[in-house]
């Protein structure tokens, strides 16, 4: 895995929110990277410091956050260190996003073939109606119906899943390298979701970008991503390929994930929800960050924050249960489900991960500080 | 199910806007299906179907504009005096799907449990108001100490809590939940699913429960009753309608579900559905075609529905 293939890489990021109350402590030490033509998803509850992530990589960051530490490299120039000129270059251009709400990211008073236009023009220099013609076809290519007709026509005009499929156009008119889609679907009905998600995967494959995808749903995740990034609490806890993520997940904050929801053959008992709530960020506990909500926490768990240990050259997760002095643990039933499905495929060959290195002989993947996610 | 008492029939209900003008738009169209005592009824449909809309004609925040909503074996459309009205809202209320929208921020916790025990009468004094009060935020789990701060101070999953709390507090027999999870996170969601569950095991509820997120709804509910366009399409079972679905479109809604499960959806095909035939003019009605299991179908289609619940191992009434 040789850097040029990272278009952009995220190093040991620490963002601060200076609030009222005080010192919110959104983003801590967070790495990752990501890759030519791959989808990357973030998981995590609200607060968990997803969005603030994207935000960053955008440089759309509210007046009252700090970047106290870190580097945003895209192409291995710093995104933090340019100015708001070199920034506006960049957004909309290479780096495009989707925002959530399709109801409010659009403007109402635009036509939508301007809308779709406007980025062509205000980055390629094109004429406008040259601009139009690609809008057009921009519109045609994300499925619109009747686009000649309909390309004169307001937001207001369309439901809420042709309203996000023009958010798609606008993101993607310029050919952008990195995508983001902060819950893109979120706001749809399952049957819409289903063609945004197509759509999305369609295009990426055309345009060959970069997806970063932000979600709370592990359905969404499992049917979009090729990697993912679980977090919590400002740190990301556990990464690995989706195949690892949902089959052979280590951290117990993934393991509650995956357990608290009703899959196809839950029975009718009683859910298994993560007891309690996320941690006040205003006050970031000491030690692991998830030990409070934790039945597998230890009592290292409260003094000390656990390093990321290697699971494979692919996944590696931040829990203290992987140390080699850790006892051994039954997880979850619906996670025992899932690695035994994960041994089966192993021995069938038909898992994609990296080298396997079995708990025995577990390397730190480095102190948490000095960590860069899949090297 | 035939020796359970039906706590709430809803016979051919319509809800139409805009009466007589151009756009006339038909909401809640001809919807029928009966709640029992004691049973969650999950209501499932996209944005725009119908079913906040049926919910809302059921507690009568709306005036039907043809059928009926029998409550109790009572008209809920024939209560005439507002006291009548009140003494109906005792016995259902209704838990929100905005947590954020749906409890008054410049009200108190306590305040905004005790709006219906104040409305109702329902505390002998001042000490008993605040005894109920607590007892329902325990029993939601929360604390006393709570309700004494303000909604902005709690996060979603707390927040719903207090609204189910609110809901609790006139001791309703019937709960209309509308999307009362689809605002929380997946960890969240689990509190409050299980949280409802045991009140409804505790005190004997009944549920209608709104909402689009159907692995939740099958999970939750007895039985399910799908909608689109204003129709009901198909009720029955929710194991077997989520699992052996007869309409076409419930088979297209479930076919979108996403999986938390990569090699499910690599393989996964989503079951395109065409509407057009739901607008040809054809008289239908809601058929059994397995015990419990109702379609909306012509009399020609009829034979087509019994021979898939055959292919689908079910048994035909």
């Amino acid at each position: 895995m040789d850097a040029e293939k990272n278009i952009l890489e995220v190093q040991d990021l620490t963002i601060n929110f200076h609030t009222y109350a005080g010192t919110v402590q959104a983003i801590r030490n967070v790495n990752f990277h990501l890759k030519k033509g791959e989808t990357l998803a973030i998981v995590g509850e609200s607060g968990s410091g997803k969005t603030v992530t994207t935000k960053t990589i955008m440089g759309l960051l509210a007046n009252n956050a700090e970047v106290a530490k870190g580097t945003v490299k895209f192409h291995g120039k710093d995104i933090l260190e340019m100015s708001e000129k070199e920034l506006q270059a960049i957004r909309g251009r290479d780096i495009a996003e989707i925002f959530q709400d399709p109801m409010t990211s659009l403007d109402p008073t635009m036509r939508i073939g301007r809308q779709i236009a406007e980025p062509l023009m205000v980055h390629k220099g094109f004429s406008k109606s040259k601009a139009e013609k690609q809008a057009l076809e921009m519109l045609k290519l994300v499925g619109i119906t009747n686009a000649e007709e309909r390309v004169n026509d307001y937001p207001h005009q369309f439901s809420g899943g042709m309203r996000q499929r023009i958010v798609i156009a606008i993101a993607l008119v310029c050919y952008p390298e990195i995508l983001i889609a902060d819950e893109p679907t979120t706001a749809l009905d399952v049957t819409i979701q289903a063609q945004i998600l197509d759509l999305m995967k369609e295009l990426q494959e055309k345009i060959s970008t970069s997806i970063i995808f932000i979600t709370h749903d592990l359905g969404v995740v499992a049917s979009m991503a090729d990697r993912v990034a679980v977090m919590y609490a400002g740190k990301i806890v556990e990464y690995g390929t989706v195949d690892e993520i949902f089959y052979n997940p280590q951290h117990p904050y993934t393991w509650g994930l995956l357990n608290s929801m009703p899959t196809l053959d839950t029975a009718k008992g009683q859910l298994e929800p993560i007891p309690g709530t996320p941690p006040d960020l205003l006050e970031p506990p000491v030690g692991d960050a998830f030990a409070a909500r934790n039945p597998y926490a230890m009592k290292i768990d409260e003094e000390q924050e656990p390093p990321f240990f290697k699971v494979s050259d692919t996944h590696y997760a931040a829990t203290w249960l992987l140390h080699p002095d850790a006892p051994a643990v039954e997880p979850p039933a619906e996670v025992v489900r899932r690695q035994k499905i994960y041994q089966e495929r192993l021995s069938a060959g038909t898992i994609n991960q990296g080298h396997i290195h079995s708990k025995g002989n577990t390397a730190f993947a480095g102190a948490d500080d000095d960590d860069a996610i899949g090297e | 199910m035939d020796e359970s008492k039906k706590i709430l029939e809803v016979k051919h209900l319509k809800q139409y806007f805009n009466v007589g003008k151009k756009d006339e738009v038909h909401a809640v169209d001809d919807v029928s299906f009966d709640i029992y005592e004691g049973e969650t009824f999950g209501l499932v449909g996209e944005s725009g179907s119908g079913k906040t809309t049926t919910g809302r004609g059921i507690i009568r925040l709306l005036d039907p504009t043809d059928g009926q909503v029998m409550f109790e074996g009572r008209d809920v459309a024939s209560i005439k005096s507002k006291k009548d009205l009140m003494s109906f809202r005792r016995e259902m209320q209704m838990i929100f799907q905005d947590p954020y929208a749906s409890l008054n921020p410049r009200m108190k916790v306590k305040d905004i449990v005790a709006e219906g025990i104040d409305i109702h009468h329902l505390a002998k004094n001042d000490a008993d108001r605040t005894k109920q009060v607590e007892d329902l935020l325990e029993t939601v789990g929360l604390n006393k100490d709570h309700s004494s701060r303000y909604p902005n101070e709690f996060s979603g999953g707390q927040r719903q809590r207090i609204g189910i709390a609110r809901a609790l507090a006139v001791q309703p027999k019937f709960i209309i939940a509308d999307e009362p999870i689809s605002a929380l996170d997946v960890s969240i969601q689990a509190q409050v699913v299980n949280l409802m569950k045991e009140l409804q095991h505790e005190r004997g509820l009944t549920y209608l429960f709104i909402a689009h997120d159907l692995s939740m709804v099958k999970y939750i509910s007895d039985r399910i009753g799908v909608m689109h366009y204003g129709k009901l399409l198909e009720i029955g079972p929710a194991e077997e309608v989520y699992n052996h679905p007869l309409h076409k479109y419930t088979a297209s809604l479930v076919s979108a579900v996403p999986e938390p499960d990569p090699e499910f959806e690599r393989n996964r095909v989503q079951v395109p559905y065409d509407a057009t035939a739901e607008f040809d003019g054809k008289p239908r009605t809601m058929v059994e075609i397995a015990p419990g299991h109702f379609v909306r179908a012509t009399e020609s289609e009829i034979a087509e529905y019994r021979n898939r619940a055959k292919d689908e191992g079910l048994d035909l009434v």
